[in-house]
């Protein structure tokens, strides 16, 4: 229900700099994902967002209202934290239901909106029992109800998934999307590490490090047209192959950057790159080859299917040129 | 072979050891209380007959009443002070930063250093200078004055280890730093303060030397002044029974407490609200 709108936005710790000048235009309702590694400053924009955090400097507006120094409840968000943070002592009933009541709402309206919610993500059953008699992911749904009772205009993720077992992951995942087709209107903030979370759920994403925007885009866009070497090998998995010297050369690029399902096998003597298999995985439906062509790391390859290619064995390859990505010297690519 | 059972009654016996210790003063207190005359010179290590007498004594003085209520008062207003004092300045200490937050907390364990008797001068004229001489708020401000560095110390340490995140759930519900502390992290510290709670409201009930200096009339006393002063008949005769007799009237209540708050403080409380 918000558009948000980030204008040059830095956050200090004395003189440790964390956010470097950040400037994001959020449309209304809209799934946008922050990705970055580790300390890049994904989670403290999320938390200057949501008012956590006060801005050092810069400018955060709210369609079109400012809301530096508006605090967390009246700006209308509700966040959705990685540990859960539901109180323990509370049934799941009250969990959902305290921010109405601090807001001292009509307990008829309360009750309503508690019961929607907990219809919404299945957990009606559970609204008598505590925290600690939930399992993890039953834990988080509890969580993201709380979320929806307050009718946010910004629902914010803090790492949502990032506790919970990879089967339940994908299960909540697919649960959040949903919720984002129930509330198209309600603008959804979404921090993670991981990339797979981030090109299945955003439509836009925006990539961070070090503090900085360094690209913002469609997940399409990220993965085709990646702005850096960074980004390119952030997006995507298994990684994007890079290649430096004169594999790179040939190419008349610094670093040449090839995704693994871009590799093509070729008859013997026919590709550009030839080497012996190191290694090779599995997966039942794909193939990951690893390729020693003589460059700093082993190539990897990835093919569909099943491969008869023994360990040793030697294959000659061949980039699929439309999709090599070529950068310069400055890690940018070159078009 | 026979290793396990030889530890197993090591342990016991040490067990007991450790009970006989610390129960029998207790019990042979019991013991001489229901005792009266002669007997009560006698050592017996059963009781011989059960007489009341010694507790009709204490009971019938109407200045030893009046000084049970002041202990409870006294006591009661000491742990719900201090409680109070504490629990808002172990927020401030655990959750906001400032500057010379661990300077404070230093100073403050430092206070508890001090014994009673460095300062008793000192309290004498601030409590002379508040006109609150020879009455209850005497000792009730010494009291929480004495227990507050320990209940402060250890309530920061317990709400440090409460998870920020359910705090910042709360901030983004709309909680002020009153709701949090007191429909947040309250319920979640019951534990950590019925444990300094009790330890306050057994220093207050104990204390003795506070109490002496800063009462004069009987109807003031607490109950360990009041047990101190009880006298006989004569000067020279120490009035054991009734001494016995009070001091098991005494000791009964915080065996009591102890015995009610031991179930309510109910362990891993937070479980489930986060990620353990």
């Amino acid at each position: 229900m918000a558009k948000i709108e980030l204008k040059n936005v830095t956050k200090s710790y004395g003189a440790v700099e964390v956010i470097k000048g950040i400037d994001l235009d959020i449309k209304k309702g809209e799934f946008m994902v922050f990705v970055g590694p580790s300390g890049c400053g994904k989670s403290t924009l999320l938390r200057l967002i949501s008012g956590l955090e006060e801005i050092t400097t810069g400018d955060m507006l709210f369609d079109d209202q400012r809301v530096n120094n508006l605090v967390p409840s009246d700006r209308g968000i509700a966040m959705v934290f990685q540990s859960y943070a539901l109180y323990p002592h509370m049934k799941v009933y009250d969990n959902m239901a305290f921010g109405m009541k601090l807001a001292k709402q009509d307990k008829a309206a309360i009750d309503k909106r508690v019961r929607d919610a907990a219809r919404m993500l299945q957990i009606e059953h559970l609204l008598d029992r505590l925290p600690r008699q939930l399992s993890g992911g039953q834990r988080q749904r509890v969580a993201i109800g709380r979320a929806i009772v307050r009718d946010p205009r910004v629902f914010l993720f803090d790492e949502p998934l990032s506790n919970l077992d990879a089967a339940l992951r994908v299960a909540t995942r697919l649960e959040i999307a949903k919720l984002h087709e129930t509330m198209s209107d309600v603008t959804m903030i979404y921090v993670t590490h991981d990339q797979v979370e981030a090109m299945t759920l955003a439509d836009r994403i925006a990539v961070l490090r070090d503090g900085r925007l360094e690209q913002l885009g469609t997940p399409a866009e990220l993965y085709e047209s990646p702005n850096s070497v960074f980004v390119a090998g952030f997006i995507g998995s298994p990684k994007m192959n890079f290649l430096k010297g004169k594999f790179a050369e040939d190419k008349g690029c610094a670093t040449l950057g090839a995704r693994p399902e871009h590799i093509d096998i070729v008859p013997e003597g026919t590709g550009d790159w030839s080497g012996e298999v190191v290694h090779a995985e599995d997966l039942g439906s794909d193939n990951y080859l690893f390729v020693e062509i003589g460059a700093d790391e082993p190539l990897i390859v990835r093919q569909p299917g099943k491969l008869a290619i023994p360990q040793g064995s030697k294959v000659s390859l061949q980039p699929q040129p439309q999709h090599l990505h070529r950068f310069g010297a400055d890690d940018r690519p070159l078009r | 072979m026979s290793h396990p059972l030889i530890k197993t009654i090591g342990f016991y016996a040490l067990v007991a050891v450790i009970v006989v210790f610390a129960v029998f003063p207790f019990y042979y207190a019991i013991v001489t209380s229901f005792s009266s005359g002669t007997a009560l010179f006698q050592v017996n290590y059963w009781p011989k007959s059960f007489n009341w007498v010694n507790y009709e004594t204490v009971m019938g003085n109407r200045n030893f009443v009046r000084s049970i209520v002041n202990s409870v008062f006294i006591a009661g207003c000491t742990v719900a002070f201090a409680l109070f004092l504490a629990v808002t300045a172990a927020y401030a200490l655990s959750r906001v930063s400032f500057r010379g937050r661990g300077l404070l907390l230093m100073t403050i364990l430092a206070v508890s250093m001090f014994p009673q008797i460095a300062v008793l001068a000192g309290l004498f004229e601030l409590v002379r200078f508040l006109g609150i001489f020879n009455t209850p708020w005497a000792m009730i401000l010494s009291y929480t004055i004495f227990t507050l560095p320990f209940t402060v110390w250890v309530l920061t340490t317990f709400m440090r280890d409460l998870p920020v995140e359910i705090e910042e759930a709360a901030i983004v519900d709309g909680a002020t730093p009153w709701v949090i502390v007191t429909k947040v992290f309250l319920p979640l510290l019951w534990p950590a303060l019925v444990t300094t709670g009790l330890l306050a409201f057994i220093g207050a009930w104990n204390e003795f030397l506070f109490a002496l200096t800063f009462t004069s009339s009987e109807s003031m006393r607490t109950v360990p002044v009041a047990i101190a002063l009880l006298s006989g008949a004569s000067q020279q005769e120490i009035p054991w029974g009734p001494i016995m007799a009070a001091s098991v009237i005494v000791t009964v209540p915080l065996i009591v407490l102890v015995l009610i708050f031991q179930r309510k403080i109910v362990a891993g409380l937070t479980a489930g609200g986060v990620k353990g």
